[in-house]
């Protein structure tokens, strides 16, 4: 018998979306990896200003927890991913047109309206321990420092307000692509906990690289393996609810399955970014080996590969057309 | 409300594009991109195999996952007819409405914003069809009122089998498509 035929040509040719919806390039991805980093270090170091924590030698303490340094840090990064974002925009002189309007069932809008509440708990964080240089600069800030220091309650607002935004702002940069259901590999509502997870965890990574105190450093490695360890987790769930849904959702997952994502995916995300970071940090707060930069570097490596991996899968799958 | 959709007879349908140079010169749709197409399905085994030919273009869905995902509220739906529209001064490019419609209907005009099928909206509201209806040679296509039971398009949608294009994804399209 001859092989059964299911064949379909289309004389659409659209450079966006033929033979597949290739919208978002590199921007999307590197928007989406400073978004949830910039989350993550608002929730670490809001949790830090939360539990009450001063950091007790201010200007050289400048990557640890509830330090201006994170959140001078995640000024830089959130408005680095915000230039992604614009860069990536087709009517960039329409970019304001956001602002003008509330849309209550677009994750975008939602997003747009998170990060201009971002920037003012961001710079709060910073004037609770400004650096001298700050200072030196914009001495009106002087007043505004003093009030802050003299209430005690503004550092635990401070750090509420941190982990409220940036739970909020980790979270939707995975509702961002979950609400695209013409998309079945983003059709999971998993992706906005696993892009929150990544991104605390690859600020975990950062700040356990870069905290000056060894005991933070120890702290922060084994908060680490705990998020990468969910983040496998959660990966996992994903797969699964693709995999036990439509055909076109399983598709989607076959994507990652033996796709042909599939070595980027395991190899780049799965291994280098989640499984050997947890083992070399395990064997490093165990002290069989020393801190090295090596587990946090393939950490974010991994966080940014996540995105670019998704970002690119999801744009491959699609609804099949035909039986 | 009108409900404004489309039927096309696949057994009349032969694939002459002459739709789809309609819609390019009723609204001058910029070089390599196309509101409207045709698409090809083959099916079964040889010899038994069967060929249905189709002129696809956005379907203006009841439910609109690009009205949904617009940050700005650039894409909607019109008042009149329930036409889903973009306003081109109102988009900012962001290109989530190409990434959620499962018809890939959409591109992004060379000046940066998105645009589709309007069901020429501006020969409708003067009580013309659709520049691709009004051109077809074989008479395959009918545009109207889907609310309205005394309408061509309701006629035929009563008394013939149809189809719409990927109902499961859950937009409910307004194109239709007679077997």
């Amino acid at each position: 018998m001859s092989p059964a035929i299911s064949e379909l040509v289309s004389t659409a040719h659209s450079p966006f979306t033929d033979p597949h919806v290739h919208v978002w390039g590199w921007e999307i991805p590197v928007y989406l990896f400073l978004g949830g980093f910039t989350a993550g270090i608002m929730v670490l170091s809001g949790w830090a200003l939360w539990k009450g924590r001063r950091n007790l030698r201010p200007f050289r303490t400048t990557f640890a927890l509830a330090s201006s340094g994170l959140f001078i840090l995640g000024l830089a990064t959130i408005s680095l991913g915000m230039l992604a974002l614009f860069l990536d925009l087709g009517h960039k002189p329409y970019v304001w047109r956001l602002y003008l309007t509330m849309k209550p069932w677009s994750p975008m809008s939602w997003g747009a309206w998170i990060l201009l509440l971002v920037y003012p708990v961001l710079a709060a964080g910073v004037l609770l321990d400004p650096p001298k240089a700050l200072l030196r600069y914009a001495p009106a800030l002087e007043p505004v420092v003093q009030w802050m220091e003299a209430r005690p309650l503004v550092r635990h607002a401070v750090g509420f307000a941190s982990i409220v935004t940036g739970v909020a702002l980790g979270i939707y940069t995975g509702i961002l692509l979950s609400a695209l259901g013409a998309r079945p590999l983003w059709s999971s509502g998993l992706l906005g906990p696993l892009f929150l997870v990544s991104g605390l965890s690859t600020a975990a990574a950062f700040a356990h690289w870069a905290s000056p105190e060894p005991e933070e450093r120890v702290h922060l490695a084994w908060l680490d393996n705990l998020f990468l360890s969910i983040e496998l987790g959660l990966i996992g769930l994903l797969l699964i609810g693709l995999l036990t849904a439509t055909e076109a959702h399983a598709e989607a997952a076959r994507l990652l399955l033996g796709g042909p994502m599939t070595a980027v995916f395991w190899v780049g995300v799965v291994f280098m970014g989640i499984l050997l970071p947890l083992v070399i940090q395990t064997l490093a707060v165990t002290h069989r080996i020393i801190h090295t930069p090596v587990a946090p570097i393939l950490v974010m490596l991994g966080g940014l590969a996540l995105r670019f991996v998704i970002v690119s899968a999801g744009q491959l799958s699609h609804w099949p057309r035909l039986s | 409300m009108a409900r404004l959709g489309m039927v096309i007879d696949t057994r009349r349908c032969v694939g002459c594009m002459d739709c789809v140079v309609a819609c390019k010169t009723e609204n001058q749709t910029p070089e390599g991109m196309n509101r409207d197409w045709i698409t090809y399905a083959t099916e079964g085994r040889y010899p038994h195999l069967s060929t249905t030919i189709q002129s696809e273009r956005c379907n203006h869905c009841d439910s609109p996952p690009c009205v949904t995902c617009c940050p700005t509220g650039a894409s909607h739906v019109h008042e009149w007819g329930g036409v889903v529209l973009v306003t081109k001064g109102e988009c900012i490019g962001c290109k989530a409405c190409l990434a959620s419609c499962p018809y890939d209907a959409r591109y992004v005009h060379p000046d940066g914003y998105a645009d589709k099928c309007t069901f020429c909206i501006h020969r409708v509201e003067k009580g013309e069809d659709p520049a691709c209806v009004s051109v077809c040679p074989t008479r395959c296509m009918h545009f109207g009122d889907l609310d309205l039971p005394e309408s061509e398009v309701s006629r035929l949608l009563a008394s013939r089998q149809h189809h719409a294009v990927l109902p499961e994804a859950g937009t409910k399209p307004r194109i239709f498509y007679l077997e």
